[in-house]
């Protein structure tokens, strides 16, 4: 039964990613947002899959809530049409093939450090309260880093959203 | 005799899963809970309605509805048929797809999020560690399915009314969730359950021990019934369907059974908020006295809810509609300023709770009641006085 759903979930996540960035129906920036959603719908329901409960609902609060509203935000205030198709700059080829060893040698690592089918079942069962813990003592370092990068960009948003004053 | 009322629904739903065969309990369990929300509630919305016609009608010197049936009370069902029959238009330009699934993106989450809720005493349909996240996760997706409405119309009105719609629920989730964070950290668990088990007993013996009754508390609640109507679009925070200016917000263009949708979606939505502020303050499903403990919990939870319905239909008859940019600066300025500050006392009433000198329960309450009421009055003077503007001035333009 989980290994249904994981099934399930997980190509229902691949296929909904590649539709955000290449629809082969549709070049409209909502359409893509809308199975950006869908991605991140399915990724909560692994999550749940793995007992992270409160990841699966943090994941559905922050991104398709607060974060995609704000995606959406910005579609509806500068009216973007359809995106024409336009050829490939180089640089952007370089810079996506780049990005591509990038993560496969990620994902190399990741699998090599611990092999396909023989990682250990999650220690954390999701519950708030560990999680909580484990953010505030061992990860605290990140944790504060994290915060700062947000409150840099909020200044940031808020510096170049400001009118002049007269 | 009281074990037997208290305990009624739930041990009707054990002898129905129990009189199944072996293989099917494991499904008809949650099944048979969500039958019951769904049918509870449902008809709950029938009733607000008609309760709402009348009540507005009451407050507006007008009978409300009264042709169908005895007294208009069949006025439900004659709605119902209504909005199955009518025709259902969807505008040449739309975007069919998302214009389709709007309503029931709408009211999909809206019933997700009664799965967490007690409803009484061993009445919640799932028991879960994050529930109060797994809520408000829930209630997030309310908004993109504003979004796809309004702007799947392709109509400037409905995307107005989606832009103003969503700016607004974003600002309110702010106050509306940090106005909830009090009770997380005096609970320490994001566990509804949880959260009514600690606000069992009494203080002196008799009145209950109920989160709305610290001053803290008190601002919480207020700050989050405020917060929770401009959540879920009601007077006097129902901008986004503004007839005057845009004729029915992201609404416009929806007709027939999908129009209905929307409706059913807006008041299970207040009911569950309704609901969800009952548990995190107004102790669940607690007698409010140790005297009226003889009555069954659901009882209870059901008189509240009831309370907070005639307290809406109260509040959409007698306030006015709020001003654009008053909505936006009064969550942005005074709601989040004043709940972020009411965590702060929440956390100061937290570590004095081991005093015990005497008065120290009456010191404790008034200086917590300060730390509250002082930081209110100064900042709202602020405000108003900000542009040189007295208490309230009257500018005629010849």
């Amino acid at each position: 039964m989980e290994a249904v759903f994981f099934y399930l979930f997980a190509a229902a996540t691949l296929l909904c990613g590649f539709l955000v960035i290449a629809n082969p129906f549709s070049r409209n920036p909502v359409t893509s947002a809308m199975f950006l959603v869908l991605t991140i719908v399915s990724l909560a329901g692994l999550f749940v899959l793995l007992h992270a409960f409160f990841l699966a609902a943090v994941q559905v609060l922050v991104y398709a809530g607060a974060v995609m509203v704000l995606f959406l935000f910005v579609i509806m205030l500068l009216d973007l049409q359809a995106e024409e198709r336009r050829s490939f700059k180089k640089l952007a080829l370089a810079g996506g093939g780049l990005a591509v060893v990038v993560i496969a040698l990620l994902a190399h690592a990741a699998v090599r450090e611990s092999p396909l089918g023989t990682a250990a079942p999650p220690m954390v069962e999701g519950s708030p309260r560990a999680l909580g813990k484990l953010l505030f003592t061992e990860y605290l370092l990140p944790f504060e880093i994290l915060s700062v990068l947000l409150l840099v960009a909020m200044v940031g948003v808020i510096l170049l959203s400001r009118k002049e004053a007269k | 005799m009281f074990e037997l009322f208290d305990q009624l629904f739930v041990n009707l739903k054990h002898a129905v899963v129990g009189a199944l065969p072996e293989g099917w309990r494991g499904l008809a369990s949650p099944l048979i809970s969500a039958a019951a929300i769904l049918g509870v509630f449902a008809s709950l919305f029938a009733l607000t309605v008609l309760v709402e016609r009348k009540g507005l009608g009451r407050i507006q010197n007008r009978p409300g509805p009264n042709r169908v049936g005895p007294a208009g009370l069949l006025q439900p069902l004659a709605d119902f048929i209504k909005a199955l029959t009518k025709e259902d238009i969807v505008p040449v330009s739309a975007d069919k797809v998302l214009h389709f699934l709007a309503p029931v993106v709408m009211l999909a989450p809206v019933l997700l999020a009664y799965a967490v809720l007690p409803f009484g005493r061993n009445m919640v349909a799932v028991d879960f560690d994050a529930g109060l996240l797994f809520f408000f996760a829930a209630g997030a997706c309310v908004e993109l399915a504003v979004f796809m409405a309004g702007w799947s119309s392709h109509n400037k009105f409905s995307l107005l009314g989606a832009m103003r719609a969503i700016a607004q629920m974003i600002s309110y989730e702010l106050p509306l969730i940090l106005a909830t964070l009090g009770v997380v950290m005096l609970v320490g668990s994001l566990s509804l359950e949880d959260i009514v088990d600690s606000q069992a007993g009494h203080h002196w013996g008799w009145l209950a021990r109920w989160w709305v009754f610290t001053p803290w508390g008190l601002a919480a609640f207020v700050i989050f019934l405020i917060a929770a109507t401009a959540e879920s679009n009601r007077a006097p925070f129902d901008l986004p369907e503004g007839e005057a200016e845009l004729v029915a917000g992201h609404l416009v263009e929806y007709s027939g059974f999908k129009y209905a949708i929307f409706f059913i979606a807006e008041y299970l939505g207040l009911f569950a908020v309704s609901a969800l502020a009952i548990t995190l303050f107004l102790g669940g499903w607690h007698a409010p006295v140790a005297g009226l403990d003889w009555l069954p919990s659901w009882f209870w939870f059901g008189v509240k809810l009831a309370g907070f319905i005639v307290f809406f239909i109260w509040v959409r008859g007698t306030l006015p509609r709020v001003r654009v940019d008053h909505l936006m600066g009064f969550a942005w300025k005074f709601l989040l300023p004043l709940v972020l500050w009411n965590l702060v006392v929440a956390a100061v009433w937290w570590y004095s709770r081991g005093w015990a000198f005497a008065g120290a329960g009456i010191l404790r309450w008034v200086g917590c009641a300060a730390m509250i009421l002082i930081p209110y009055s100064l900042l709202g003077r602020a405000l108003y006085t900000r542009h040189g503007l007295g208490p309230r001035t009257y500018r005629l333009v010849a």
